[in-house]
């Protein structure tokens, strides 16, 4: 049968999210009860989870984790890695042993930072430096794979139920001001960790729920710019849409979500003239990145949350705020469960972005 | 031997004597004077050595008494030489002239559209219904590599290139006055307003009455020149170079004398009752950095408010040739395949010069992405999209827009007699003869052009719903929503797509 | 009220119409059986010159000068405008034939009687005239025009 990436595997999902505005840590054990009340949204086949501000004694250094199949593939990455990086600190990934995760690959954590001679002879800068090494390991060494490799943040993602993946990565250690997480349905037995969600690139990471009509007119698109859709998940173009146009074409966070979530036509004619110019203007620059088919998202990155929602609204999204707290979740009761008592709580519409960040905004 | 030989007629007019009524109305809309009146026998008869089956008489029969039959004469059997092969021997043995044809190609090559299929939605994710949710099929056609930049407030400028709007991906292809009639002028260029799109001179020049329809114009400049000028170029919405046409790659145009009337003189600004030849070539374009050169001299002569089409036959090495174009200047890229129609052809290279669009479009979708350079122009494909399934294929694979051609001049009233270049088309199109022009009236003719492309809408929007897209521009180049059926690995891979089953 | 009309620019002068008149008037369902072998008399006449075709049949004139000729109260104007003619009156005088300025009324089949085009209104086409309807170049219309 063939793997994740040399196939497309739609699944079913559950998402959920959270940040402290105040920028106070929360243990990874809140997403992990969270996540474990949609139990039934996902089948086993794959969990995750993103932390936020979990690594502040490396927030300078990008912190890389990756699967390794054998010790022949971490022997050639690690020896990428020298050429490229420093390497200020490199150890397994601490993890629990339990009966209901099996199969690991090695799993290794490495803070990094590029080379300064190497990356000004690259003409890049650092950010894209960075992109291009991890799709380099991850497409050309075999066995390898970067699934995080952002600062100060991480991803930890497994075959099995997402509660069981948080307890077996000991995620309830680990401190953070937000956390998102994933629960998978994939229709199919893809079986191989690098396929599970969070999907992740620098410091963004999307976990996503729904299957996307676009995909391939994405994807088509979106590889013209240097990406490379390897895993052929709706999660991984979808990170690399806001990479490239948040990141590399810098727009802001709600016109990236006009490109991808845009309103109709006839509802822009309806708006006022500046609007009506603006997001016109976003639909005819991009209009191969509109996103279309059911999808939730939540997008993680330094200092935020957002939540996104098809424009037909065809997956649920619910959002909620406490205090400092705020909750991104597929469904209500996964953000009662870790905050019975909300100051709030809403369904956003369809292709309507809402944003949560720290007090002070990106960092 | 005589110097003309008699050859059977290939179709036969089969009349059915026990519903004839002698109305004569097959008689007097037979330009081709198949039909008589026979007093003494009081019975229609019928010379159908000189029908071309354009299905005139059979439409307007009020009694259904005519009807048009393939001839069973045969020469003897042969599976090399066949009795059109063998016929038109004896046609050049007789005048030792050129084949000429008219139309696309009637050779059964592979119709690709006709050998993938389309995807849609179950269980993992809905089909939407167009009936009761917002189903968006504009698209805007033009360059989309734009730098982003901000006012001092930060809000994006338009940094865009000039547009085209379409409300729905279909567009006239170029079919020139002269080549076809003012009536059938008036119908594109009314049904084009009403739909919003565009219709094409072609190189025919812009009648001076359909000024007024600029707004919905494309004008094209080819290598005659014909019927350009100043106001030509404001008045359009775009202007397009034609370097080639997919009937007929490498070869120019020619309007015999006889279609260059009083009127099609002046707005093609040559002279009358004399043959008009475009060159092969453009004279001031033999390599692609002189196309680049007219590309911006339009641009220049008309501000840059208006985009520059180039359209090109689909040859051998398209790919590449279009990589050059979207590197010239140009906002869209026009492609149209070796099955497109045409007024006049030689029949030699109508039917073995050129490249099926499917194939061709795929490959300079596929290369333009390759160099990144697919955002620097639109695609529009033409040469055979026969209805809205065709077109939507040809988004699937990766076109902005289609072209047609053929499918508008049939919601005219054409039956593909293919005999466009003999100037008397019985159904008022491909003619210039004012007695044979009346019989199109616009009135009728721009109604059906509405109607079918409106039609094609609806069906687009019932395909792109079951697939669970609800915007054009979410189909363009989604090649997983194709497979093929009945392909080589080989035409798969240039087609970018997977075998059904896959 | 509604009123056929003929655009001569889009005449062919296939005379398809007259055909059409004549079986919408013959009372026969079927148009083989109507008109097979038989001259026909329509009641909407294709005049045709030098490239010049048009379909000619009563105007239905607002001071109809055949009403006013008619010895035998043959001819009347409804209250909605439309000129009809009762053959069970008609003496056949032909006075309206002469005087009417359009050619539009003619003797009918067999000369004993005149007859006029009555919008088919009072044959098996129950009102919808059959030479509009079947008019390929939409030369002839019904409609409304002040």
């Amino acid at each position: 049968m063939l793997l994740e990436g040399q196939q497309r595997i739609p699944s079913g999902c559950a998402i959920s999210g959270v940040i402290d505005r105040s920028g106070k840590g929360m243990s990874g054990d809140v997403m992990i009860r969270s996540i474990s009340v949609m139990h039934d949204r996902s089948n086993g086949l794959g969990g995750g989870f993103a932390g936020y501000g979990i690594y502040p004694d490396y927030r300078d250094f990008y912190a890389f984790h990756l699967f390794y199949d054998d010790t022949f593939a971490k022997t050639n990455t690690e020896e990428y890695l020298g050429r490229h990086f420093e390497i200020a600190y490199a150890s397994e990934i601490q993890t629990r042993k339990i009966p209901e995760i099996t199969d690991e690959p090695l799993i290794y954590r490495y803070f990094v930072s590029p080379l300064s001679r190497k990356l000004e002879s690259s003409h890049l800068d650092e950010a894209e430096y960075v992109v291009r090494c991890v799709n380099k390991i991850n497409t050309y060494i075999n066995g390898a794979y970067v699934f995080s490799s952002g600062k100060n943040m991480g991803i930890f993602k497994a075959v099995g139920f997402p509660e069981d993946v948080g307890r077996f990565y000991r995620l309830d250690e680990y401190s953070g001001y937000s956390w998102t997480c994933h629960g998978r349905y994939p229709t199919n037995t893809p079986g191989w960790w690098g396929g599970a969600h969070p999907f992740g690139l620098l410091d963004f990471s999307i976990v996503h729920n729904g299957e996307i009509s676009s995909y391939d007119a994405n994807r088509r698109y979106i590889e013209m710019f240097g990406y490379k859709c390897n895993l052929q998940t709706d999660t991984e173009v979808i990170t690399y849409i806001f990479d490239y146009l948040v990141r590399r074409k810098k727009l802001t966070l709600e016109e990236a979500a006009h490109v991808v979530a845009p309103s109709f036509w006839s509802t822009i004619s309806r708006k006022g003239a500046a609007e009506q110019e603006q997001e016109t203007l976003l639909r005819k620059m991009f209009s191969s990145l509109l996103v279309t088919g059911p999808f939730s998202v939540i997008l993680g990155y330094t200092g935020g949350l957002m939540a996104l929602g098809d424009r037909l609204k065809l997956r649920s999204t619910v959002v909620a705020e406490k205090g400092d707290k705020a909750y991104i979740a597929s469904e209500e009761s996964a953000i009662r469960v870790i905050e019975p008592e909300l100051d709030k709580v809403w369904a956003p519409a369809g292709g309507e972005p809402v944003i949560f960040e720290l007090y002070g905004g990106r960092k | 031997m005589s110097d003309t030989l008699f050859m059977y007629p290939e179709y036969e007019v089969v009349r059915d004597y026990d519903k004839c009524i002698a109305c004569r109305v097959c008689e007097r809309q037979c330009a081709n004077e198949v039909h008589s009146y026979d007093p003494d026998l009081k019975k229609m008869l019928a010379d159908s050595t000189k029908c071309v089956n354009c299905h005139r008489c059979v439409c307007l029969c009020p009694t259904h008494a005519l009807k048009i039959v393939k001839s069973d004469d045969t020469y003897k059997i042969n599976g090399n030489w066949n009795n059109q092969t063998i016929n038109e021997v004896y046609r050049q043995a007789g005048t030792g002239g050129v084949l000429l044809s008219s139309m696309g190609t009637p050779k059964p090559y592979p119709v690709y559209w006709d050998k993938m299929l389309v995807n849609a939605s179950q269980v993992t994710n809905p089909s939407i219904d167009p009936l009761r949710e917002p189903m968006e099929t504009a698209v805007y056609l033009g360059k989309k590599n734009a730098k982003i930049e901000r006012d001092e407030k930060g809000k994006l400028k338009d940094t865009l290139p000039p547009q085209l709007k379409l409300s729905v991906p279909v567009m006239f292809s170029a079919m020139s006055y002269g080549s076809i009639s003012y009536n059938a002028h008036e119908s594109l260029a009314r049904a084009a307003e009403e739909l919003g799109i565009y219709y094409n001179t072609g190189e025919g020049g812009l009648h001076k009455d359909f000024y007024k329809y600029g707004k919905n114009t494309i004008v094209q400049v080819a290598s005659g020149r014909f019927g350009v000028f100043k106001d030509y170029l404001e008045t359009a919405a775009a202007i397009e170079i034609k370097m080639g046409q997919g009937a007929k790659p490498g070869i120019g145009g020619h309007l015999p004398g006889s279609k260059i009337t009083d009127a099609v003189s002046t707005t093609r600004m040559i002279p009358k009752g004399v043959d008009a030849i475009s060159p092969a070539p453009h004279h001031d374009i033999y390599s692609i950095e002189d196309l680049r050169q007219l590309v911006y001299s339009l641009k220049e002569a008309t501000g840059y408010k208006k985009p520059v089409i180039v359209k090109i036959a689909a040859v051998h090495n398209c790919a590449a040739i279009a990589s050059g174009i979207a590197r010239s200047g140009a906002d869209i890229i026009a492609i149209d395949g070796f099955r497109g129609g045409t007024g006049a052809a030689p029949t030699r290279i109508r039917d073995n010069v050129g490249i099926p669009i499917e194939l061709a479009l795929a490959s300079v979708d596929t290369r333009l992405r390759e160099e990144g350079i697919r955002d620097n122009v639109s695609i529009v494909a033409a040469g055979s999209v026969r209805s809205a399934a065709d077109l939507v294929k040809a988004i699937a694979l990766g076109a902005d827009a289609c072209y047609i051609g053929t499918a508008a001049l049939l919601s005219l009233g054409c039956h593909l007699c293919r005999s466009c270049h003999q100037g008397k088309c019985n159904w008022g199109i491909a003619t210039q003869v004012p007695e044979l022009v009346k019989r199109l009236n616009p009135e009728v003719g721009y109604k059906r052009l509405v109607n079918l492309v409106t039609a094609w809408k609806h069906e687009l929007q019932e395909m792109m719903g079951g697939m669970g897209i609800n915007s054009v521009e979410a189909l363009r180049g989604n090649r997983l929503m194709l497979r093929g059926i009945g392909l080589t690995e080989k035409e798969l891979s240039v087609l970018g797509i997977r075998h059904a089953g896959e | 009220m509604k009123r056929i009309y003929v655009e001569e620019k889009w005449c062919l002068g296939c005379h398809l119409c007259e055909y059409e008149c004549a079986y919408a008037n013959s009372g026969i369902a079927d148009m083989v059986k109507a008109l097979k072998g038989k001259d026909i008399f329509p009641r909407i006449q294709v005049e045709d010159g030098e490239g010049v075709h048009f379909a000619v049949n009563c105007r239905h004139c607002s001071d109809p000068i055949c009403v006013k000729s008619c010895i035998a109260g043959a001819l009347s104007r409804e209250e909605d405008g439309m000129v009809i003619i009762d053959q069970d009156k008609c003496v056949g005088c032909y006075t309206c034939v002469m005087v009417c300025p359009y050619g539009a009324i003619m003797p009918a089949e067999g000369g004993k009687v005149a007859q006029k085009c009555m919008l088919c209104t009072d044959n098996q086409m129950n009102g919808e005239p059959n030479c509009v309807k079947n008019c390929p170049n939409r030369a002839i219309v019904f409609e409304e025009r002040g």
